[in-house]
């Protein structure tokens, strides 16, 4: 059977390459069709925030990216419930839609995978 | 055991030290390295350009050393590895850059390798994330 992973998204947009590279590895794991997951975690949940304006800071948008994820067989997405109210984002106003998890629902997600990558 | 070891900080951080003493010790317990992976900052663990002054630790060129001496599989992930410049003479050529500096040892390769290397991999120990 097929090992399974969590990918770990902790920074936000515009902080470097790193969202981005996280994604780019759900992507290519996606193509192999490999039982992944998604978890936004603190800074990672303004992935999520709406109507960003990437360009103002020279970077490019990564929303449609995201939106993408259940075309391509992923939809293991979460997001820290914790995270998201300590940056007053509603989960009614994500751009993607994410299963909201609390402190106890993400310890027991991180020990159903067999691989974690945090980036 | 099969580890995957997968290196995301660059050469002067500690994690990077700390990622080639976690493969030696692999390698000293009698297990296999499956592959190392270098990704994001990782990348520059495996550039041939860097300079350390005579009394610090050069943990690019002990890598480099590493990977050769035990001939194992060292994967640099090439969108990475173009991103913050670190070429082999192929992507140099194509993408007209005046100078190759991909360490002896490592090669360019893409994302897959990561996940193909994580399937058959009893553990995958990363390094350096955030």
């Amino acid at each position: 059977m097929a090992r399974s992973m969590l990918i770990i998204s902790r920074q936000s947009p515009w902080a470097g390459p790193s969202a981005r590279e996280a994604l780019d590895i759900v992507l290519a794991g996606g193509a192999f069709e490999l039982p992944l997951g998604l978890l936004f975690l603190d800074d990672g949940v303004l992935q999520l925030a709406p109507m960003q304006q990437a360009a103002a800071v020279q970077q490019k948008d990564l929303t449609a990216n995201l939106q993408a994820l259940p075309l391509f067989g992923i939809e293991a997405l979460y997001a820290a419930r914790r995270s998201l109210d300590e940056r007053g984002l509603a989960e009614a106003s994500l751009s993607l839609p994410v299963e909201v998890l609390g402190d106890d629902a993400l310890s027991a997600l991180i020990n159903r995978y067999d691989h974690v990558i945090t980036l | 055991m099969k580890f995957v070891i997968a290196l995301y900080a660059p050469a002067h951080s500690p994690a990077s030290r700390r990622a080639l003493r976690f493969a030696e010790a692999v390698l000293a317990g009698g297990h296999e390295i499956v592959r190392l992976f270098l990704y994001q900052d990782g990348v520059h663990s495996a550039s041939s350009n860097i300079v350390a002054a005579q009394d610090e630790f050069d943990v690019a060129g002990q890598w480099s050393q590493f990977v050769q001496t035990h001939s194992l599989d060292g994967v640099v992930c090439i969108a990475a590895g173009l991103r913050r410049g670190v070429l082999d003479e192929q992507e140099a050529r194509r993408h007209g850059k005046p100078a190759a500096n991909l360490a002896p040892g490592w090669e360019l390769s893409g994302l897959g390798q990561l996940h193909e290397a994580a399937q058959q991999a009893d553990r995958l120990v990363c390094f350096g994330g955030q």
